[in-house]
């Protein structure tokens, strides 16, 4: 009797490319690969006869001449005379950096905005609302350029911050006063804050023209030892709570060891906040025409900054809200049945279920401030966009480099935050058959 | 041991709950004055409200409408001694500007026609046949129309034209709602046709060659499958759009000269021109997000890696990289010699952009499936296109509409970009065009305020629809 | 089979519900309750949807709170004040329709949560106690794994679990097996029958009346927020006295 041992060998004909399962997957595949390439060959040909029509060529040596512009805004040293690659790492860190405190800061609005909205305090409650829906239901460059004009167009001079003769003599304050316990001045040529300083700096090291603060460096790694020294002391208590079922009090330690070191450090280094303020005279009136001392931001990062928290604020209140609602009543109430109090309900079992559901949109969140930051072209902000993307581009007519290089940058930053929120993900995941 | 047992003879009727347990105190103490904290809200909220109130009412009630210069306002203000007052000028002299950008006055009917059939394409697609639902949308959108045709005065001829269409259309929603259907599919040539003008060959040669691709793969569908007879059917819609349709097109417009007045692109502006992006974006963006996320759940590798690559590269750039890539980088990669102009280039490339986040929400909606339903699909004996199209499709669009709503509003929202790229958005190049005038150079608060309501207004009511949409649809889908 | 004789009821008072209303604002939903409970009784609470009985339960719980009348567990009277309530719910434990298992944690943490964090017991002790009490609910083996990794059925005998590592006194059921599929609903009813072999306090709202007649030693009918009849599961179910207990029971056992 014949046994069946292996499947049944048929002859290979030509339509069974198109109709047998095991070749149509690869004919298709094989026939989209060809289309693709097809495609792409026939743009790069457009692309070469289009440039040799104009003459041109692709050339990224560019990014090494002279730039020739100033950027207002430098985080890093830069004149005029420094390449277009090192605008390109200003601008680039001009993005970095209001995006980094833009994200800060709408998490910040968002958390609060988030629980308030969800409390029963029904006043509150409707009130975010409608910051919720106000907010998010117009562009958000309307946002940046009315802030922009409010902040260029609406703030007072500088000098009607200062102290004339005759306030002296009649012993009256200036017109305008400083905000923020007399720290910041909001100008409409800028906006002044205290700068924080030190009267015995370290000293700093210089790399690729870039002073680096050792004090700064120091200070970091002061507070990176900190916190891992919280951790042991957390570890530690939480090893006695389960030998013996009581927890020491552990807030006076952390407390203690978070902020002694540094709050030392910062003492033996003469901290200071050095505060913008006029120059006074022997009479008591102020002197010079603008502020001396402090930091100076320009109103395209104020504005920017300002626009994108409370606009992404928006997105991370309904996360928040969407997070604490997902976790099911029935949590709480099976806690309360166990005996636990709210406050350690909400630490133990709530947070813990909440932050899965809300940090991933949260993450998505700042990948969209961080895009969002190139609208401050329409206010002139030097970013990424605005140096390479703009001036750059403009001067040397390199439009195709410029281009790839500035959306190459922005994937490797968007793909960096995605796989920040993918190794999140996959880390907290909650295990299910 | 008691005795358990126990038989009630009479029901207890429901009885008042004793006081202080209803009513507006009770609802005051519990809401807003719960606890000391909750009690320091309330104050900080009322003081807000306060001050925001003290702070714009004098603004506010200053309105000014019928100025026709900023300085005219600041002289009414000075005569009544008051210091702050809206100058709403701006906006009753400028606001066809703000809606229509430069286009041709008396040719405003054209894009009020389009957007009111806007919504008797839509209207079929939400409410399938449903007729009571369909007629409203449709008998809304007339009504709508006309009064504001003859609000902007337009000339008896076009008015009654426009009239009688949605009427007619109106009839058609009552009757056979499915017929709004090919109201839908012709959309887009009728709308190109009323917004840019020309001749009508024109729209109508491009809708031949889809109806062509259409009749060419019905007939070779049977005897090759599905994907050969769709790749031959493409092939002859390209070839009658490179090559043939320029001749029968002009020899017909020979025949009969149909043809509205051509608008010049660059009259596009204000929320004409956001409209016509966001709504061209959105429906081109459709069929494309659908592919893209059929080919990123495949199983063919290359079809997968193409789509994902696709997917996030768009989602990882910013928006503004696009429309620049669209104004000076895409003619680089035609053929030297074509030109056509920005506003199309613009919407092929935020087309392109939206798709690849519809194809996320449509992926999203798919993934909420129950797996069962590709695999009854299977067993029922559908092919693969088959079981999108009949089973797997229907359902995950559904699921997905207010996924695809809110990407809409993003997108609408995002519009206003197009500003930066040199085109007439209503938020800064309409502004800045209507700054230019001398007469309202220092207007600043009144027009973004007036841009800033209506988007709200739209968005607002848009994303209300959404939800209320999403809830109805969650009652079917259980 | 239960084995009744050993199931023995004390004359000592568990819970004492003396005229308790209930309003959802202007909603009366517990209208005039009296009711006495026994250590060591086994009552079964059944009725129509809406008639209240969950609600009644929580009450005992303090999970909803009681406008009017009062309620006394364990000699303590349920108040708005802390600590009385805090000293109910270590008494009492209860077991959800929807198990409620908190899912980010295993199974052994689920267990071992309350009694380290309220009861300030050492982890050792906390995870001998929480062994003990998944071997007697038959599925140690499953310690290590999360909720989502369980059938229904082992998530609800995880859950009678958790809330017995409180050592309570009282047991309330809230339709614990009303989420489960057919075959799991056995496994559940047996645990909750051991429980009642072992002389615990037991408060169940369920429908199934099976268990009421192996395990009840009273059943109570409630209607519209009060309860309208109450006997012994032999007299209710053979006599039932009045009108609307005679339709419910036609219900539910009529087919």
């Amino acid at each position: 009797m014949a046994m069946i041992s292996e499947a049944p060998k048929g002859n290979f004909r030509l339509s069974m490319l198109i109709y047998d399962t095991r070749y149509r997957a690869l004919t298709i595949q094989v026939i989209v690969l060809g289309l693709f390439i097809a495609f792409v060959l026939w743009l790069m040909f457009n692309l070469q006869s289009n440039l040799a029509a104009k003459d041109k060529d692709i050339d990224f040596t560019f990014i090494f001449n002279r730039a020739g512009y100033d950027i207002g805004q430098q985080l890093i040293p830069y004149t005029s005379d420094d390449t277009h690659a090192r605008a390109l790492v200003v601008g680039l860190l001009n993005t970095l950096i209001v995006a980094f405190f833009a994200c800060i800061a709408a998490t910040v609005i968002g958390v609060i905005a988030g629980v308030l909205r969800l409390s029963k305090n029904w006043l509150v409650g409707r009130l975010m609302t409608v910051y919720v829906e106000v907010f998010r239901n117009i562009p958000l460059l309307l946002w940046i350029i009315l802030a922009f004009t409010i902040f260029s167009e609406n703030m007072p001079e500088a000098k009607d911050f200062k102290v004339t003769p005759e306030m002296v003599q009649q012993g009256i304050d200036p017109p305008q006063e400083k905000w923020f316990f007399g720290t910041t001045a909001f100008t409409n040529r800028g906006t002044n804050i205290p700068a924080p300083s030190l009267e015995n700096p370290l000293g700093t090291v210089t790399l690729w023209n870039t002073p680096i603060s050792l004090s700064v460096l120091a200070a970091i790694a002061i507070l990176v030892v900190s916190f891992w020294g919280n951790s042991r002391i957390l570890a530690h208590a939480k090893a006695i709570q389960e030998e013996t079922g009581d927890r020491p009090a552990t807030w006076w330690k952390s407390l203690l060891i978070l902020c002694g070191p540094i709050v030392v450090f910062l003492y033996a280094s003469g901290f200071y906040l050095d505060v913008p303020h006029f120059p006074i005279d022997e009479s008591g009136a102020s002197k010079g025409f603008n502020f001396v001392g402090g930091i100076r931001v320009g109103h395209s990062f104020m504005a920017l900054f300002i626009a994108l928290s409370i606009y992404h604020g928006t997105y991370v209140t309904e996360a928040v809200r969407a997070g604490i609602l997902a976790i099911s009543r029935g949590q709480t109430e099976a806690a309360y049945a166990l005996g636990l109090r709210p406050n350690r309900t909400m630490n133990l079992v709530i947070l813990p279920q909440a932050l899965r559901v809300i940090i991933p949109p949260l993450i998505s969140q700042y990948l969209n401030i961080t895009k969002n930051t190139t609208l401050g072209m329409a206010i002139s902000y030097l970013d990424l966009k605005g140096t390479l993307g703009g001036i750059t581009l403009n001067q040397t007519g390199r439009e195709l480099e410029c281009m790839l290089m500035m959306m190459l940058i922005y994937l490797i930053l968007s793909l960096l935050i995605s796989l920040g929120m993918n190794i999140f993900n996959n880390s907290v995941k909650l295990k299910e058959r | 041991m008691s005795n358990p047992s126990f038989v009630r003879t009479e029901m207890l009727p429901p009885q008042k709950p004793p006081m202080g347990q209803t009513g507006v105190l009770r609802w005051l103490r519990e809401n807003l004055f719960s606890s000391p904290f909750n009690t320091f809200l309330t104050l900080l909220g009322i003081w807000a409200v306060y001050t925001l109130a003290v702070g714009a009412a004098p603004w506010l009630m200053n309105s000014m409408w019928n100025v026709d210069s900023v300085d005219d306002c600041r002289a009414i203000l000075a005569a009544n001694g008051e210091t702050t007052g809206a100058c709403w000028g701006v906006v009753r002299t400028r606001w066809h500007q703000f809606f229509f950008g430069f286009y041709e006055q008396s040719e405003y009917w054209r894009p009020m026609l389009a957007f009111a059939l806007l919504f008797v394409s839509i209207a079929p697609i939400l409410y399938f046949n449903l007729r009571r639902p369909n007629a409203i949308m449709v008998g809304g959108a007339s009504i709508f129309l006309v009064l504001v045709l003859a609000g902007l005065g337009t000339d008896g001829w076009h008015l009654g034209i426009a009239a009688f269409l949605m009427a007619a259309l109106t009839a058609v929603a009552w009757i056979a709602p499915k017929w709004l259907l090919w109201m839908t599919l012709a959309f887009p040539a009728t709308a190109y046709y009323l917004l840019w003008g020309g001749s009508v060959w024109g729209p109508i040669g491009v809708m031949a060659g889809f109806g062509l691709a259409y009749l060419v793969f019905r007939l070779l569908q049977g005897e090759i499958g599905v994907t050969p007879a769709a790749g031959i059917a493409s092939l002859t819609a390209v070839v009658w759009w490179l090559f043939l349709q320029g001749i029968v097109t002009a020899f017909l417009a020979g025949i009969l000269p149909w043809s509205l007045t051509a608008e010049s692109p660059d009259t596009f502006g204000g929320f004409l021109l956001s409209f016509t992006i966001g709504v061209s974006a959105i429906s081109a963006s459709l069929p494309l997000g659908i592919l893209l996320a059929l080919g990123r759940r495949s199983d063919m590798f290359l079809i997968k890696t193409l789509s994902v690559g696709f997917i996030e590269f768009v989602r990882g750039v910013p928006l503004i990289t696009m429309l620049f890539t669209a104004s000076l980088l895409l003619q680089y990669f035609l053929p030297p010699q074509t030109n056509f102009d920005l506003i199309l280039r613009v919407i092929i490339l935020v087309s392109l952009f939206a798709s690849a986040y519809i194809a996320e929400v449509i992926r999203g909606g798919m993934a909420s499936l129950p797996r069962g339903q590709q695999e009854a699909a299977d067993a029922l004996g559908l092919d693969y296109w088959q079981a999108q199209r009949l089973i797997m499709m229907p359902q995950a669009l559904k699921v997905s509409i207010p996924g695809i709503e809110s990407s809409f509003l993003s997108l609408f929202k995002d519009t206003t970009l197009v500003a930066l790229v040199g085109l007439a958005d209503p938020l800064v190049g309409i502004t800045r065009v209507v700054r230019s005038d001398i007469n309202w150079k220092a207007a600043y608060w009144e027009p973004f305020i007036f841009v800033g309501v209506i988007f709200f207004v739209f968005c607002f009511s848009m994303s209300r629809y959404s939800m209320y949409l999403e809830r109805k649809l969650k009652t079917d889908h259980r | 089979m239960a084995n009744t004789a050993q199931m023995q009821v004390t004359d000592e008072v568990a819970i004492q519900i003396t005229a308790m209303n209930k309003w959802y604002g202007q909603f009366h939903v517990l209208r005039d309750i009296n009711m006495t409970v026994n250590r060591g009784e086994r009552i079964v609470v059944c009725g129509p949807s809406g008639s209240g009985k969950s609600t009644l339960i929580r009450c005992i719980n303090r999970l909803e709170e009681h406008q009017a009348g009062q309620i006394v567990v364990d000699g303590t009277e349920l108040t708005s004040d802390l600590k009385n309530i805090d000293k109910v719910r270590s008494e009492v434990g209860m077991v959800f329709q929807h198990f409620n298992l908190f899912p980010h944690l295993t199974i052994l943490e689920n267990l071992t949560l309350a009694p380290i964090w309220v009861r300030k017991t050492p982890k050792r002790e906390a995870i001998e106690t929480a062994m003990y009490f998944l071997e007697k609910v038959k599925i140690p083996e499953q310690a290590g794994k999360y909720p989502g990794q369980l059938s229904g059925g082992q998530q609800q005998r995880v859950a009678i679990a958790r809330s017995l590592c409180m050592k309570p006194r009282i047991m309330l059921f809230d339709e614990p097996t009303s989420a489960l599929d057919p075959e799991m609903i056995k496994e559940v009813l047996d645990t909750m029958i051991g429980l009642a072999e072992d002389g615990m306090t037991m408060i169940c709202v369920t429908h199934e009346m099976g268990f009421a007649q192996a395990v009840a030693n009273r059943v109570v009918f409630m209607d519209q927020g009060q309860i309208v009849e109450q006997n012994e599961p032999k007299e209710f179910f053979s006599n039932p006295k009045s009108d609307r207990t005679k339709l419910f029971l036609s219900q539910i056992l009529g087919h």
